[in-house]
């Protein structure tokens, strides 16, 4: 990251820069404030020779002003911009050519040899140690190490990556801070993901989306009205002059003047920059948007699909109840399952462990003895345990163990029946446990809703969004969890059929669908979807099939996306509201002194009670000049998304933006009229 | 596109004679059998000379009548064959002249009255055929009026209240006295 | 201002919203195709009109085909109300023998019937012929406003269907328009005022012998008052009830054979109001949810009512500069008080604002009181209501296609306010949508502007000007407005009946009518083809008092933001001046 001060020099170049008519008429708006400038500079230096309407130091301040407008536009356009330009920059200096450490085979142990980073193709294999900076994109398939990624993230703090689960990916050009990692490449040169950011951040080859397009065409409209309403007031003038006999035609300066303070020029100038700010807070959240369409339409977003594990569960189930059968003691039944879980790794495992030594404070190799055989899950058998001291503890699926229990000759208690249909009826899953053939109970697992998603969809809801789990899980444990974690709808024992389905359902009822996917069988539905997110960590075909891609590979941050969607949009309505309202207290400056020759009884209208005609319309001339400025910072950040419904949320911003806009500029057209007059420059 | 054109000229043919020959054609008739005064014009029939309509105002400046408001219709004032009002800004001096110009004459005809005219006896109606004036106006020229033909005010005042009518439900409209009628009456008196 | 003079306007506001429903819900079932109770009579005609025209009721059209029958109607009608001025003198009924109407006039009669303007630059009972009027006048008064009320149901199909491109049949909109709401209406609209005296018959005009002869303006003794008489009761019913407000006399409303008393002002001011309140109720009952209708209206009756209050207290106060005469100008049980000047003593003030405002809020624009006398403030109320884009009620039809186009700029910058792509009743308002209603709302105050800004440094112009100083660029403004928004009521003392203005005028009728009928029907055109997008709690939503208020502000804004240069250096300057 540059300097903040490199941004600002930066766009304060640019600012002068873009100043090339070729560049300014594609804003209609501030095309038509920079003609205004020509044109009153123009007027400027026939004044200085003495042929001018006015006094030639009056031409020239609203003349410089004007050209501070239009400056000021462009700099929040360059700052937005910068932001941007300055991570590609950097992201740039990242992607020098490094030397790889290629490996012949997929293990630390395999040959090395050294290849140019530019060499690397999919499929490839490397070694990075402690200080290696990442040559490419890739997957982690052995090892944990800390990376530094800020070069792309911004954010200085290591993070973990390591092989298995969602935190496999790492990007090229990253810098390994620690340990190592076994990487196999999944970009050829030139598109793995510092290539597209930056060409994303660079080619301001911005496409300009639906909502974007049609304010632009409201905007021009309001221009061209107040183009006619400043034109015909010529004329007007001219036949009040005659009418009353008195004063001189209103000048060509204050039209000008009065042109630019009533043509939206704080939307038209900052419309922009408000678009760029909002793909850049998605790239700072870490999601590149392949498109600006799917950022808006993040906005309008009614139904979200998510999937249940990782999103709205933990990833893994726990044990959270061990129910014994028959006289079997509940503190046995938990030694049991300690034991046999005690070679098995999965988070399941462990967490009857851990379950077990919470409950009974047993510890793990306490009941057992020496010797233990762990027999591993296999297909097969379908469930795994331990042997010891001829004792065979065994642990599985209710039916393949009731099936084990009854073929060891016993009979299968009917408590544990009960217990088993209780735990699925609850949404959890049970395990069956057994002793030498004979049941000693149930181990309840159950999904972890996470902490404070219930709130979160209850605010999605407020909002109008309607969240739906997707799960492999069958419909009774499904709606369980959708019923514990608070969203609207589920589809149980998804297949990717299913998903599509319905995607196209809801599409076809008029609605827009967002998801988030990984696997090669998302593909299609993610195409299908309207906003869809792909986990960095995903498949290329679900990178390919989606028009966002989240890099922390976050399932949850679709709902950040979907805010800054809406803020997006938010933005530029508040920005509207305020730049229109701003005309009302504009009319009271300049009319009465536009017309104060011909009409003296005008000044009525002077509420604010401005000190000379010159120093109201150069007031109002400054105020909209410096209110671009004013407003960068809210452009850039956007307008706070709060989740409440849409009517609240327009009271709040009518009140703001519109009250607000209407007030504002009484308020700061007299503070400047009134700074004018102490500094004796009017 | 032309195939539109056939309905466009039926459409007009046929809706222009239902709506311009049997519809007006029916409300005559209708107005006629059911309403033949007032849809002749409420005319004022006199010995079997038409003397004016009960709804059209005529013009008065002898002392002798009730003046009627102030009329702008050319080339006469209360020419009934080409209705108009002044059309005079707020602020025309024009307009200041001609009201002056008509408080003046109020007062000439009536010297003694000092009391503040009702504006209705110095603006022009609308129409330039208003058959009324204001109770307030009726009540200024009272004493004029019975002076100018030796009778009693009270006698006056009484056929003022006579020909004044009131607001129309008690809500709508102004109360208002029809001048043509109230001087027929004057005049009628033995 | 009176408590009775109060009153009178309350209680027209409150019946009007009381008719509102009733009239609306019959008129949707009209237009749905539904029973009504006027199907014995009526159908037969229908089905027989239908058969003539060569179409039927489920011949329905696509926008492009709507928008070509609405001008080709309005083609023909135009051509044959022209022709029908320049040779009134060789058809019948014409007791008063009158002769062809100029080229010009005629031009701008014709396009200001057609374009349910009624703008008149001549005087009814010194030019028409009673043939004329029957056969030109109020057969356009029906069949223009007959066209609005068609034009703005195809646009309600248009927000209703969805996935598809047909906006119904408009030979059907315009025939059931007429015969089951415009023509029942008339009927009893016409028969209520024959019998409170307004005139109706075919006869020579009447000449009455003076009680006391007076002079001409050339000193001349006139003995007889020539009487105008005519079908004017029948032309009067339908040119209110369809917003259209061109007299049958030159004095209009305030002519005592238009409307002889108060109950006939206060039934004319129903019937210009009552169709364009009621088609609110109408949209909200072909949309299936009549609160979306209930919200338009509620944001067109507070406007209208705010201004008639305006109107109605600057009239109120009188003429300060009166004051040194001595005339007494305070309202009393007696005196009608107030600015008096071009009011009828029967209307008063009060009915006069209250008509005044209605009479350009909707966009009749027929006068019971002349606009060119009215106090600065008092005309600046009708020159508002014009400006405001024609939407407060407006015309039939036209009034709420125009204001549904507001409804969508309110919609469009709301919902970006809410972060959501905005819609409207489940339709996205996408850049085409937004670049049909940028249009209409900018031809209106281009067309106005332009048009007032050329009259009023052109010779041809300036010499029509009646009143001097800031007054005289009122009526000239006032002139535009009222043409370019297709009202038809003036500041009567502009002279005109000029080449300059009828040609200029009518150029800005037609603009006003079909540039923005064209762009209306592309609209519908548009929304008609999109899917609907379900309610949700992040839609917002368009009938709460919210936004109701930002409707309104946008209106206002919007109106304000054009004119409010212009209405400086007219009315306001003119008000100020004369403290």
């Amino acid at each position: 990251m540059k300097p903040q001060s490199q941004i600002y020099q930066r766009a304060l170049f640019d600012s002068f820069r873009k100043l090339d008519p070729r560049w300014m008429a594609r804003n209609p708006v501030m095309f038509v404030v920079e003609i205004g400038s020509v044109l009153t500079t123009l007027l400027f230096i026939q004044a200085l020779f003495g042929a001018g309407q006015e006094n030639p130091a009056f031409i020239g301040a609203i003349a410089l002003w004007l050209w501070f407008t239009v400056l000021f536009a462009n700099f929040s356009e360059a700052l937005a911009e910068g932001r941007g330009k300055a991570q590609a920059d950097s992201l740039r200096a990242a992607r020098q050519d490094t030397q790889a450490k290629k490996l012949a085979a997929p293990t630390r142990d395999a040959k090395i040899s050294l290849t140019p980073s530019s060499d690397l193709r999919q499929g490839d294999v490397y070694l990075v140690e402690a200080g290696d900076v990442l040559p490419a994109d890739g997957e982690v398939i052995a090892g944990v190490a800390s990376v530094n990624e800020s070069a792309v993230t911004g954010e200085s703090a290591p993070v973990i990556r390591e092989a298995g689960g969602d935190r496999s990916a790492v990007t090229g050009g990253t810098l390994i801070l620690s340990d190592w990692l076994v990487v196999r490449v999944t970009a050829n040169p030139g598109e793995g993901f510092l290539e597209r950011m930056i060409a994303m951040v660079e080619g301001a080859k911005r496409q300009k989306t639906p909502n974007e397009i049609a304010l632009n065409i409201l905007l021009a409209a309001f221009t061209i009205i107040f183009l006619i309403v400043c034109i015909t007031l010529l004329p007007f003038s001219i036949y009040a002059v005659n009418a009353n006999g008195a004063g001189t035609p209103v000048t060509i300066t204050v039209l000008v003047a009065l042109l630019v303070c009533l043509i939206p020029t704080t939307i038209g100038g900052l419309l922009p920059a408000i678009g760029i700010a909002g793909m850049d807070r998605l790239i700072r959240r870490n999601v590149i948007a392949l498109s600006g369409r799917a950022v808006e339409a993040a906005g309008d977003v009614d139904v979200l699909l998510l999937d249940k594990t990782g999103t709205i569960t933990l990833g893994n189930r726990q044990a959270v109840e061990f129910i014994a059968v028959g006289n079997v003691q509940e503190r046995e039944l938990a030694q049991a399952a300690q034991l046999s879980s005690l070679a098995d790794e999965t988070p399941e495992g462990r967490s009857i462990v851990v379950l077990a030594k919470e409950k009974y404070n047993l510890r793990g190799r306490d009941g057992g003895a020496e010797g233990m055989t762990f027999i591993e899950f296999t297909a097969q058998t379908r469930m795994s345990g331990v042997d010891f001291n001829g004792t065979a503890i065994r642990k599985g699926a209710p039916d393949t163990m009731i099936q084990y229990i009854a073929s060891s000759g016993n009979n299968v208690p009917t408590e544990l029946n009960a217990a088993v249909e209780r735990i699925a009826k609850n949404g959890g899953t049970p395990l069956v446990v057994a002793q030498d053939g004979k049941g000693l109970g149930v181990i309840h697992l159950k999904d972890i809703v996470k902490g404070g998603i219930k709130d979160r969809f209850a605010h999605l809801r407020k909002m109008g969004i309607k969240t739906v789990m997707i799960t492999g899980d069958n419909p009774l444990t499904a709606a369980a969890i959708a019923a514990e974690a608070g969203v609207d709808d589920f589809l149980a024992q998804a297949t990717p059929e299913a998903k599509l389905t319905l995607i196209r359902g809801y599409q076809t009822g008029g609605r827009l669908v967002a998801m988030t996917g990984d696997g090669t069988n998302d593909a299609p539905a993610l195409a299908q979807a309207d906003v869809a997110v792909a986990m960095n960590t995903g498949t290329q075909p679900a990178r390919e099939a989606a028009n966002m891609i989240d890099l922390d590979s976050n399932p949850t941050k679709l709902i950040e996306i979907v805010e800054i969607g809406k803020q997006l949009l938010m933005t530029r309505g508040a920005l509207t509201t305020f730049s229109i309202s701003n005309d009302v207290a504009k009319y009271f400056a300049i009319i009465p002194a536009a017309f104060a020759t011909t009409y003296p009884a005008l000044q009525a209208l002077n509420i604010l009670g401005l000190a000379t005609p010159a120093s109201a319309i150069l007031s109002a001339v400054i105020f909209n000049a410096l209110v671009i400025i004013a407003l960068i910072p809210l452009a850039l950040r956007g307008v706070p998304y709060r989740a409440v419904g849409a009517a609240q949320l327009l009271r709040d911003n009518l009140l703001i933006y519109g009250v607000g806009g209407l007030i504002a500029p009484f308020i700061g057209i007299k503070i400047i009229d009134m700074l004018l007059v102490a500094l004796r420059l009017a | 596109m032309l195939s539109q054109l056939r309905p466009a000229l039926v459409a007009l043919i046929a809706l222009t004679i239902i709506t311009g020959v049997l519809y007006p054609f029916a409300i005559t008739l209708i107005a006629q059998i059911a309403f033949p005064s007032q849809a002749n014009g409420s005319l004022i029939v006199q010995n079997g000379n038409v003397v004016g309509s009960a709804l059209i105002g005529q013009s008065f400046d002898a002392p002798k009548y009730f003046w009627s408001r102030p009329s702008a219709t050319g080339p006469f004032a209360y020419n009934a064959g080409a209705s108009s009002g002044s059309n005079l800004g707020p602020t025309n001096p024009a307009l200041l002249e001609a009201v002056q110009a008509r408080a003046e004459a109020l007062r000439a005809a009536d010297p003694n009255n000092t009391a503040p005219i009702p504006v209705d006896l110095v603006t022009a109606s609308g129409s330039g055929l208003d058959p009324h004036i204001s109770v307030a106006a009726a009540n200024y020229q009272i004493a004029r009026v019975a002076r100018a033909r030796n009778l009693e005010v009270a006698r006056v005042q009484q056929l003022v209240a006579q020909f004044t009518q009131g607001r129309t439900f008690g809500i709508l409209g102004e109360p208002r006295v029809n001048v043509l009628q109230l001087n027929l009456a004057l005049d009628a008196l033995p | 201002m009176t408590f009775i003079g109060i009153l009178q306007i309350v209680l027209f506001v409150v019946v009007l919203v009381a008719l509102a429903k009733p009239l609306g819900a019959y008129m949707a079932r009209v237009y749905q195709g539904e029973k009504t109770f006027l199907d014995v009579a009526l159908k037969p005609v229908e089905k027989f009109l239908y058969r003539l025209f060569g179409t039927r009721e489920t011949d329905e059209m696509d926008w492009k085909t709507y928008a070509v029958a609405v001008l080709l109607f309005s083609a023909a009608g135009v051509v044959f109300l022209y022709a029908l001025q320049r040779v009134q003198g060789f058809l019948p009924l014409n007791p008063q023998a009158f002769g062809a109407v100029s080229p010009d006039s005629s031009f701008n009669t014709a396009a200001s019937f057609v374009t349910n303007t009624n703008w008149q630059g001549y005087a009814g009972e010194t030019t028409m012929s009673y043939l004329t009027q029957m056969l030109g006048m109020t057969v356009q008064n029906f069949v223009s406003a007959a066209t609005g009320m068609a034009i703005l149901i195809a646009f309600i199909r248009g927000l209703t269907r969805h996935n598809s491109k047909l906006l119904g049949n408009f030979w059907v909109d315009l025939t059931r328009s007429t015969l089951y709401i415009l023509l029942p209406l008339a009927i009893l609209v016409s028969l209520v005022n024959i019998s409170q005296g307004a005139m109706q018959n075919l006869t020579a005009y009447q000449t009455a012998n003076l009680l006391q002869p007076t002079t001409d303006a050339n000193g001349a003794v006139v003995t007889t008052q020539t009487i105008a008489v005519g079908p004017a009761a029948s032309q009067v019913a339908i040119k209110h009830l369809g917003t259209n407000g061109g007299g049958f006399f030159n004095a209009n409303a305030a002519h005592p054979f238009e409307s002889p008393t108060p109950l006939t002002d206060f039934v004319l001011i129903l019937a210009e109001s009552v169709i364009a309140a009621a088609l609110c109720y109408t949209f909200g009952k072909m949309v299936g949810d009549t609160r979306q209708g209930w919200a338009i209206l509620a944001a067109m009756i507070i406007l209208l009512t705010t201004f008639m209050f305006v109107a109605y207290a600057a009239e109120a106060n009188g003429n300060p500069a009166f004051a040194q005469f001595g005339i007494d100008q305070t309202a009393s049980d007696v005196n009608p008080g107030g600015n008096m000047e071009g009011k009828e003593v029967r209307f008063g003030i009060a009915r006069s604002a209250l008509f005044a405002t209605a009479t350009t809020a909707t966009s009749t624009g027929a006068v019971n009181s002349m606009h060119d006398s009215y106090m600065p403030l008092g005309g600046f109320v009708p020159l508002f209501m014009m400006q405001l884009g024609e939407v407060v009620l407006g015309g039939v039809g036209s009034g709420l296609y125009g204001m549904l186009v507001f409804v969508i700029i309110a919609v469009f910058i709301a919902g970006l306010m809410v972060g959501r792509t905005p819609e409207y009743l489940g339709k996205k308002i996408e850049p085409f949508e937004i670049k049909m209603a940028a249009l209409l709302i900018l031809i209106m105050p281009l067309t106005v502007l332009g048009m007032t800004a050329f009259a009023v440094v052109h010779p041809d112009g300036l010499k029509s000007i009646f009143n001097p100083g800031a007054h005289g660029f009122s009526e000239v403004l006032y002139a535009f407005t009222s043409q370019g928004n297709n009202n038809g009521s003036a500041f009567g003392g502009l002279g005109a009946n000029t080449f300059f203005y009828n040609i200029l005028g009518g150029i800005a009728m037609l603009i006003s009518r079909f540039w923005l009928a064209v762009p209306t029907l592309a609209l519908a055109g548009s929304l008609v083809k999109k899917k609907k997008v379900p309610e949700s709690a992040g839609t917002l939503p368009t009938y709460s008092p919210l936004f109701i208020g930002w409707l309104i502000a946008v209106v206002l804004i919007v109106g304000a933001l054009n004119f409010l240069p212009a209405l400086a250096l007219g009315p306001v300057v003119e008000q100020l001046m004369m403290k």
